[in-house]
């Protein structure tokens, strides 16, 4: 066996030798088939043990019920409509990393929760416009950071968020996030885009002892956090990268669809998704691999696109797709490099750090811990497994926000007990809950990979 | 380039995670993969080390006195009851588990009433040994069916246990769902929340002690179906257990098992401490290499991640885990596709009776005494490659009730010995 000749090894699929030949039981359609995925689930309900919405909610009935069981329902009965209870799943995706037969349960979750708002849902209902409002995030926030001084202050006025609560439902327990005065793309054409870019790569590897024309090139998806909101995360990304040798580029792209799955709005998603594929498609093709900061974001395109979409090159960004450190530890010695630093100056502390549920399924929940083991002047600690609570919009709704920090009250209790005080975390979400609970500064892995390896 | 450690360990079960453990606190650099989360919470959260031969003999009283007797290919006869012994003190070391005060087995009651001998038990087990003779209160709560306490009762008097016993089913209270799930126990216990009894609000472990209160009589210890808690099982027992004036105990249940998360979140934590890395969530699909591991590639989203190591362990299970594979063709090992040995004629592969002695069960890889498997010739397949736990062949855990202490004992000799090869 060698890298020319992979096997057809797939641990999901179900396995019924070669001569067996399936006999068609539902008529055909055009949609995802998910039969194979529910015929798998043996009900062990282990998925069901690691959902953190049924841990604190009587009214919900769990991710068995809505993948798998749900989903043969819809199969047996013309009539059947889809328990209105999807809307309460958080899409925090935990149940597909928990399943040992690989039934594809977000995949069940959303292809559900689209159904219900596309044919069951009030198009006029306060739920539906507020729903539509909070995972159109980059609308808003496309607006807000055109005047960012006065989107602060009227995002965040007490009369404001009253009415805001009373009429759409929005908590008016949570401060909005602040806009950036100048958002990463603003800041990144002034710094002279992809030429300039280039030019740093060009330079780091000559440093490095490596061919000036080495093939190193990145497409960074920075999503719409990194550039509203905290820009230096998008900064240390770039910053980073170059100095390991690549050029980046950051192409046309829009939100990664996350807020919209986990609201049923997938015509929304997948408007977003098909400017994303496209640009992204063909700067694969021309070797570039796509970066994402966010671990929300690179779930979106690795996972949830592939599963949802029928999109010309989807498949192929998928598989091309990565998170940024993830990518580092593949391809270069980024443990051997932080292993030989040292950090001083506003990061040389200790961080409470969380695992975003999204970067469970990629393999990413101990990344940053064990990066920085021996990273000198820094401790990282976890702060346990548990959800933060927040799942994006989920902790916005105001019927969600006690539910919501009733899942985060264990992350909290761990963030007071850990030695640090600054939190730190891959999702924006999570860190806005992080510090919504503990009042803490909340940063970027990659924050501390630029203060460690970036002179 | 690749993820590179010196000993990489593929499958996040008992047999993996021993062999991580093993591994690191003997100073390797270990990284665990796992195709995802444990299969542990689908586990008793019992450790069997041996409680029955494979003729049927038992339950023993002593499992490494029956040791030696076992066929020759069996694991235990691979690594010897000396490696046994080493293994499980690591295992009692890091779990926190009973049992390892003596070679004996416990026998301990089953939530379907039968009496299981086993080496080892969480602590929470404790007060249900069936070889105590204080009389015993089982309760079940009216929506899990997977535990009905009278049956229990009547299951283990037939049985002659040396105590009167008796079962009652209460509803659990509080306005919970029918099919709750016991992650919903777990935390209204550990957290103490408030439920509503009566149109009043009451602690959740006040709540259920005083609903039990009454049905206690003259029992000196009570057991439950194992939902007491997640993070803080002890305190919830004694807090039932105080304020009904009994022993309290957890019968350990079938999937998905508290015991068994416990004891998933225990090994982790020992393996965090140990220094080694770890990861869930994608499976190991491919491996480049000729008689000696090169590296091996990691499925994500059609993405293939190479990771390479000096050595390697399989710890990918067996049948049920799809370590091992079969369909009408034949039975194979699907990562390295090591030689598993087999009839051609697959009506060969089981008996006709229900519980007869199936060749099935047996399946798995062939060994050499350094648990490296073999081909079909007899030859190492890889220099650098042991194989752990049940992808082994050779003998049949749940007939024998061995695979816990199987799993402990190889993972921890292959661990061991790859650590050796990098020193």
């Amino acid at each position: 066996m060698s890298d020319a000749q992979p096997t057809d090894f797939d641990p999901v699929e179900p396995n019924t030798g070669e001569g067996f030949e399936p006999v068609e039981v539902f008529p055909e359609s055009d949609d995802f088939d998910l039969r194979p995925g529910a015929d798998s689930c043996y009900k062990c309900s282990v998925c069901d043990t690691n959902c953190p919405v049924a841990e604190v909610d009587d009214d919900f009935p769990g991710p068995k019920f809505q993948g798998p069981e749900q989903w043969r329902l819809k199969q047996t009965d013309d009539d059947y409509e889809i328990d209105d209870s999807v809307m309460s799943c958080s899409n925090c995706m935990r149940c597909d990393s928990a399943c040992p037969s690989g039934v594809p349960l977000s995949q069940m979750h959303n292809t559900a929760r689209g159904e219900y708002v596309e044919e069951q849902m009030d198009k006029l209902s306060v739920e539906y416009v507020r729903n539509r409002i909070l995972s159109n995030y980059r609308l808003s926030a496309s607006i807000a950071s055109k005047v960012p001084r006065l989107a602060n202050f009227a995002m965040n006025f007490g009369p404001a968020r009253w009415v805001m609560e009373k009429t759409m439902g929005v908590t008016s327990e949570r401060d909005f996030p602040e806009f950036a005065q100048q958002t990463f793309r603003e800041w990144w054409a002034a710094r002279g885009g992809a030429d300039a870019s280039r030019a740093n790569a060009v330079e780091s590897r000559e440093r490095r002892g490596e061919p000036a024309d080495a093939d190193k090139k990145v497409a960074y998806f920075h999503g719409c956090y990194s550039n509203y909101n905290t820009p230096d995360v998008g900064k240390a990304m770039v910053h980073v990268f170059e100095h390991f040798g690549y050029e980046v580029v950051a192409p046309e792209q829009k939100c990664s669809g996350t807020p919209m799955f986990a609201n049923g709005m997938l015509d929304d998603a997948r408007r977003h998704a098909e400017v994303n594929v496209s640009s992204m498609s063909d700067l694969v093709d021309q070797g570039y691999d796509a970066i994402a900061s966010c671990t929300s974001c690179s779930m979106a395109l690795r996972q949830e696109y592939p599963e949802l979409f029928d999109i010309d090159g989807i498949e192929k960004v998928a598989s091309n797709t990565f998170e940024a450190i993830e990518y580092l530890r593949i391809h270069e010695d980024v443990k051997g490099e932080i292993e030989s630093a040292e950090v001083s100056g506003e990061l040389a502390q200790e961080f409470a750090y969380h695992a975003p549920c999204h970067a469970r399924n990629q393999g990413l929940e101990r990344q940053a811990v064990e990066l920085f083991r021996d990273l000198d002047g820094v401790g990282v600690e976890d702060v346990g497994d548990s959800c933060s609570g927040i799942s994006g919009t989920y902790g916005w709704k105001e019927e969600k926000y006690e539910k919501s920090m009733e899942i985060g009250d264990e992350m909290f209790e761990h963030m007071e007990h850990a030695e640090g005080e600054t939190g730190m975390t891959e999702c924006p979400t999570c860190a806005m809950q992080m510090e919504h609970g503990t009042g803490y500064e909340i940063r970027h892995p990659l924050e501390l990979v630029e203060a460690a390896v970036v002179e | 380039m690749a993820i590179e450690s010196e000993i990489l360990v593929v499958g996040g079960g008992l047999a993996g995670l021993s062999s991580a453990l093993a591994a690191a606190r003997d100073g390797a650099d270990v990284r665990l993969v796992s195709y995802k989360q444990s299969t542990l919470r689908q586990a008793s959260g019992l450790v069997d080390l041996l409680g029955y031969t494979p003729d049927g003999e038992g339950p023993l009283t002593d499992p490494y006195a029956a040791m030696p007797d076992l066929p020759a290919s069996h694991p235990y006869r691979t690594v010897g009851v000396e490696t046994v012994r080493e293994a499980m003190a690591m295992f009692d070391e890091v779990s926190g588990y009973e049992g390892g005060h003596t070679d004996t087995n416990a026998l301990l009651p089953t939530h379907g009433g039968t009496i299981k001998p086993t080496a080892r038990y969480p602590r929470g087990a404790a007060a249900g040994l069936a070889s105590d003779d204080r009389d015993t209160l089982f309760v079940g709560i009216e929506s899990m069916t997977d535990f009905d306490a009278p049956h229990v009762a009547d299951h283990l008097d037939a049985a002659g246990v040396p105590f009167d016993v008796r079962g009652e089913t209460i509803r659990f209270p509080g306005d919970l769902r029918a099919d709750a799930k016991v992650t919903r126990y777990a935390k209204l216990l550990d957290t103490n929340g408030e439920v509503a009894v009566r149109g009043r609000k009451v602690p959740a472990r006040e709540a259920l002690a005083q609903r039990v209160n009454p049905l206690v009589e003259d029992a000196e210890r009570v057991g439950f179906p194992a939902i007491l808690g997640d993070d803080n099982p002890g305190a919830i027992r004694d807090a039932l257990g105080d304020q009904m004036g009994v022993d309290v105990f957890e019968v350990p249940m079938g999937p998905p098992s508290l015991p068994g998360l416990r004891l998933e979140d225990k090994l982790f934590e020992a393996l965090d401490e140990s220094g080694a890395s770890f990861e869930t969530g994608n499976p190991i699909v491919d491996f480049d290499g000729e008689g000696h591991v090169e590296r091996v590639f990691m499925e994500k989203n059609g993405a293939r991640i190479p990771l390479s190591a000096d050595q390697y362990v399989l710890a990918t299970g067996g049948l049920v885990g799809k370590g091992v594979e079969s369909d009408r063709d034949g039975v194979s090992e699907p990562v390295f596709d090591c030689h598993v040995p087999h009839s051609d004629d697959r009506y060969d592969w089981f008996d006709t009776d229900v519980f007869g002695d199936h060749p099935f069960a047996g399946f798995g890889v062939e060994t050499d005494d350094d648990l490296r498997p073999l081909s079909a010739d007899g030859d190492v397949e890889f220099d650098n490659l042991r194989a752990a736990g049940s992808v082994l062949g050779g003998y049949d855990f749940a007939a024998e009730k061995s695979g816990s202490g199987v799993s402990i004992a190889t993972g921890y000799a292959a661990g061991t010995s790859a650590a050796a090869e990098v020193r």
